[in-house]
């Protein structure tokens, strides 16, 4: 079993070779390859869940075999494990309900690039989850920037470009902020391993000046994180870049790119300045003012959204505050709670932002609203999944939106604060009220036909099943994480105690 | 606490520099200026890592004489780490710079807000 040491490394190199090889690859031939390669990095990504769940240890892998305060570590516990595995199944489902509108937007002698940045994103994704080492974190953090970008630019009009570059200017702040912090962080402990930085915090967070400075430090890297998550105030380029780029590249955006920029401050908190010491700073509350402003803020601007698109990246920003508010509630619940809707919301935003380009594909290729009118009846199986995306997104029970919703009001009433605890509660209220009000609108849109004209031109989609397989697997995701929200929880609890 | 300012001037100095470029890039409505304060952000850390590094007396740590002992060499580390964000800055300004290129000749304009207003009015919405 020293093999599986091995894993985290490999599926690293593997991503960056197979990058490489796109390049010189044919756009179809790229497509097959990466849809194999993904399914291998799956099968990867299970095994070291399956082995770190059986073990209940970590898998640590010295680069170079240099012992720990010096060299650079990879390490693989059950939560890394867990959120690679789904991070692996929503990245082929992406491919595979997608390809068909990478084919079209894009030019043919390009494919093949797209595929390549796909892989570069998949090996700094990987990077990110199983680094433990901060400045590897910063480096691979800003490839994830510039794949995104690439990601954003290749459906060339003029939108999508002004688009990429003010994602990419909110990025740059970001990641600036990060590696200050880092910077700082390093002056101050004189590591860039996360665990031995945690112990020589720990130390120093007794001396009141030096907790000054630490908190100072914390701060700016914290920040830096949440500018390029998209946390409200920071949450307008969202719309843009999700709206107007190719559905593969929206998918994937929402729920995996900007996730990760979240997990990776979740893992600083976690192993690099300890919870305990994390939870003295007062960074805590002003996540949770900040997430719950953003979960209110981003519900009323998708309401008054015109495009169904931006609609649901509007509804992404929210996502991202309730997150925040998870982590701002703190403690071992609220981080659980983050960490499921850190997963909730990636099956279901990918599931929406996969369906939304089928409507439009059969309303004159249009997301304007007024032009949905009755799509959802010409197209019967993108309707299907929208409504199953809605119904998860508004918290409807049996899905996996209202389990992690549930998960969010439990953490409040674990953090023992009254006045947090009725926050928590009029936040969720309200957001799933205003939820319910835009997807109801939207399913009643594309679902009502007043005239009675438009159903007429009913067009069945093209490469149908090749649409249903990968959307199925969502959909069966979902429910799953609904219904049988224990398993996940149990996983995130046991990962969040190795993660440490 | 101010005169410690002037002490660690370098530091001082490479928190000023993060500062403005920090703010062009954030208020500047020009692209290429945006880029500019961009690199001048990140000059500023490079600068503070440069000087954590240097230790005044000390020499590079290269085994020439035989002396071991780590007291008398400085510390290499921020000086990998300079370089690594070199690469990092260099690589992000080029993608933006390609970027700015493609708004120019689609906008003919480098300010920001006006090639929004361009874009939003060009009839590209679907």
């Amino acid at each position: 079993m020293d093999i599986i040491r091995n894993f985290p490394l490999m599926t690293i190199i593997l991503s960056l070779f197979s990058g490489s090889l796109c390049f010189v690859l044919k756009g179809k031939t790229a497509r097959f390859y990466t849809i194999f390669f993904e399914i291998f990095l799956l099968t990867a990504c299970g095994v070291i869940l399956w082995y770190t769940v059986t073990t209940g240890a970590s898998v640590t892998y010295p680069m170079g075999e240099f012992p720990a305060p010096w060299g650079n570590e990879i390490r693989a516990g059950i939560l890394e494990a867990l959120l690679a595995t789904l991070f692996m199944i929503i990245m082929i489902v992406s491919v595979l309900a997608g390809y068909r509108f990478i084919d079209m937007d894009l030019d043919e002698s390009k494919v093949n690039l797209y595929y390549a940045i796909l892989n570069l994103m998949t090996a700094s994704l990987m990077a990110i989850l199983w680094t433990n080492d901060l400045f590897s974190g910063y480096v691979f953090l800003e490839i994830l920037t510039l794949t995104s970008c690439g990601s954003l630019i290749v459906r060339e009009i003029g939108r999508t470009t002004l688009a990429a570059v003010r994602y990419m200017i909110l990025n740059l702040l970001g990641s600036g902020l990060f590696l200050l912090g880092v910077v700082l962080l390093y002056d101050l402990t004189g590591h860039l391993l996360m665990v031995p930085m945690q112990e020589t915090i720990a130390g120093m967070a007794q001396d009141p000046r030096l907790f000054m400075v630490l908190t100072l430090s914390t701060g700016v890297l914290t920040v830096g994180l949440a500018i390029k998550s998209g946390l409200f105030p920071f949450h307008f380029w969202m719309p843009d870049s999700y709206g107007w780029s190719t559905p593969t590249s929206a998918s994937i955006l929402s729920s995996l790119v900007s996730k990760a920029y979240i997990l990776l401050l979740i893992k600083v908190i976690y192993r690099a300045i300890g919870l305990e010491v994390f939870e003295r700073m007062p960074i805590r509350n002003l996540f949770l003012v900040l997430g719950i402003m953003g979960m209110v803020i981003g519900s009323i601007q998708a309401m008054h959204a015109d495009n169904i698109n931006r609609m649901v990246a509007f509804s992404s920003a929210a996502q991202v505050g309730y997150i925040f508010m998870g982590m701002g509630l703190g403690g071992s619940a609220g981080y659980t709670a983050a960490i499921f809707h850190i997963m909730a919301h990636a099956v279901t935003k990918s599931m929406l932002f996969l369906t939304t380009p089928r409507l439009a594909e059969v309303s004159e290729d249009s997301l304007l609203f007024r032009k949905l009118q009755a799509s959802a009846l010409r197209n019967k199986d993108a309707g299907i999944f929208f409504l199953i995306g809605s119904m998860s997104m508004i918290g409807i029970p049996l899905f996996a939106g209202f389990s992690s919703k549930l998960q969010f009001a439990l953490a409040g009433v674990e953090s023992h604060s009254d006045i947090k605890l009725i926050a928590v509660i009029l936040a969720l209220a309200a957001s799933s009220l205003l939820n319910a009000i835009y997807f109801i609108r939207t399913l009643i849109r594309i679902y009502s036909d007043p005239h009675g004209n438009m159903r007429k031109v009913r067009v069945r989609s093209p490469h149908r099943l090749g649409y249903i397989f990968p959307m199925a697997i969502l959909a069966a995701m979902n429910l799953f994480l609904g219904l049988f929200s224990w398993v996940s929880i149990d996983l995130i609890v046991r990962g969040l105690e190795m993660f440490g | 606490m101010f005169e410690n300012l002037l002490f660690n001037y370098e530091e001082a100095a490479a928190i000023i520099l993060f500062g403005i470029g920090f703010t062009m890039l954030l208020f500047h409505q020009n692209l290429i200026k945006k880029l500019i304060g961009m690199n001048i952000m990140d000059t500023g850390v490079f600068l503070f890592l440069a000087s954590m590094g240097y230790i005044e007396g000390r020499k590079p740590p290269i085994i020439v004489d035989g002396v071991t002992d780590p007291a008398r060499y400085i510390n290499p580390v921020p000086a990998g780490l300079v370089l690594t964000g070199i690469v990092v800055s260099v690589s992000v300004t080029a993608v933006m710079l390609s970027l700015t290129i493609r708004l120019y000749k689609r906008y003919h304009t480098l300010n920001l807000d006006e090639i929004y207003t361009l874009s939003v009015h060009s009839m590209e919405d679907r």
